[in-house]
């Protein structure tokens, strides 16, 4: 028998905040899917609303290149307030 | 995607009980997340203010565009291209935020490239001085972050979590400004009089910002109830002057009104009239820079054409090759 496909599961714990990735499960379709994580992640009224996606629909970036991938941001502090150096006097901008 | 269609379009009465559960789970503070139903007028207040809202982030790139070939150091200019490139961003979180409830991309820039939605009147004036550039940051979003630091409590969930994220990349720019300010106030005395000449272009723009007084703003009453807005327009502009103010003193710097004055009772400060009559002048299209400023976003839509193209040709010969090799 072949594995039912794969789905990540994201749940929005209450209305106003974002949908937070909770893990995974099998499913045959979207909807058992959503039926299966409504049961498995939310027994303990954990959310208010459940997204599932198919695992292999999401394009991820490769660990194996965190650095190269993330590294050019390393080098701009500049986006960052503080390097912006304020007067004690208007300190609170 | 979420794209669901408008409720109720055509006028019809939208049922009482809805509408009541609608507004008590407002006045809890409660979210509306874009799946909930919402009377029709309340997304359509949202998409106009949100599509707004977008629309400025995205025109703001253009005054300040102006100068990044032409800061005055390497330092100033990497900082300068940051700052316009964060505005590229915020643009796209609220255009994707806007796009929750169920209008698409391409006809939200339809509406901006043909002019028919509105953006904030202060990206219609020019920046002739690299001064400009300290007065937008200090002052243009020092103002932008007093609008949208109550918006990060919108009631509208995507528009709230859209805010946040801005509001906390928004304070380097009044910051980089203010700094520039600084030092321009602290050299020659050129450099103080181009610092000051700046300021005495932004400083009534700037207040214009904020929309007009509250007895002729026809959106307000509506937007409170909603929770789509926390303050009036003249509250958030007195906030705004009564924080400002101490920053230009700090500067030796001169606000350029004569009658702006601590007023020790209400705790305030008094200021002039603000001629509104320039704001209308403005958002009707008759600003020192609207035509200019659209056709730069009109062409810019043209020149790109062919990126996206590109980009579907490239999809669909990848899609092509990984085709006849599984073949």
């Amino acid at each position: 028998m072949s594995e039912l496909k794969l789905y990540e599961v994201f749940i929005r714990a209450k209305s106003g905040l974002n949908h937070r990735h909770v893990g995974s499960l099998h499913a045959s379709d979207a909807e058992m899917a959503l039926l299966n994580a409504r049961d498995v992640y939310t027994r303990r009224k954990e959310g208010v609303s459940i997204w599932v996606v198919e695992a292999d629909k999401i394009t991820a970036s490769n660990p194996k290149q965190e650095h190269e991938w993330f590294d050019p941001a390393e080098d701009k502090v500049y986006r960052h307030p503080t390097f912006y150096p304020l007067d004690k006097e208007v300190e609170n901008m | 995607m979420y794209s669901q269609g408008l409720t109720d379009a055509k006028g019809q009465q939208e049922p009482a009980d809805l509408l009541a559960e609608f507004q008590a789970k407002i006045d809890r503070e409660e979210k509306i997340e874009p799946r909930d139903w919402m009377p029709a007028a309340y997304r359509k207040t949202l998409i106009r203010q949100m599509s707004q809202h977008a629309h400025s982030e995205i025109v703001g790139q253009l005054p300040e565009g102006n100068w990044i070939t032409r800061a005055p150091s390497l330092k100033r200019k990497m900082i300068l291209l940051a700052k316009v490139q964060d505005e590229a961003g915020h643009g796209l979180y609220i255009y994707s935020a806007t796009e929750t409830l169920g209008v698409s991309r391409d006809q939200l820039t339809e509406e901006l490239l043909t002019g028919k939605a509105k953006y904030s009147s202060i990206f219609n004036y020019p920046t002739p001085s690299w001064a400009d550039m300290g007065a937008i940051g200090w002052l243009v979003d020092g103002a932008a972050i007093m609008n949208q630091v109550p918006l990060c409590r919108a009631s509208y969930g995507p528009y709230a979590r859209s805010m946040v994220r801005i509001c906390k990349e928004e304070s380097f720019h009044q910051r980089q400004g203010y700094e520039i300010m600084t030092v321009l106030a602290r050299g020659t005395a050129a450099q103080k009089d181009m610092a000051q000449r700046a300021l005495n272009r932004t400083w009534w723009p700037a207040l214009m910002m904020f929309g007009p007084s509250d007895k002729d703003s026809k959106h307000s009453e509506q937007s409170m109830k909603w929770k789509i807005k926390r303050f009036s327009n003249d509250d958030l502009r007195q906030k705004f002057i009564d924080a400002t103010v101490p920053q230009a003193e700090h500067l030796g710097l001169t606000i350029p009104d004569p009658k702006l004055k601590w007023n020790e009772a209400t705790g305030h400060y008094d200021h002039s009239e603000i001629d509104f009559n320039e704001l209308f002048e403005v958002i009707k299209g008759n600003g020192p820079c609207n035509k200019e400023r659209l056709q730069a976003r009109i062409d810019a839509h043209k020149q790109g054409a062919w990126v996206r193209e590109a980009a579907e040709v490239y999809h669909q010969r990848q899609k092509d090759n990984n085709e006849s090799e599984a073949a």
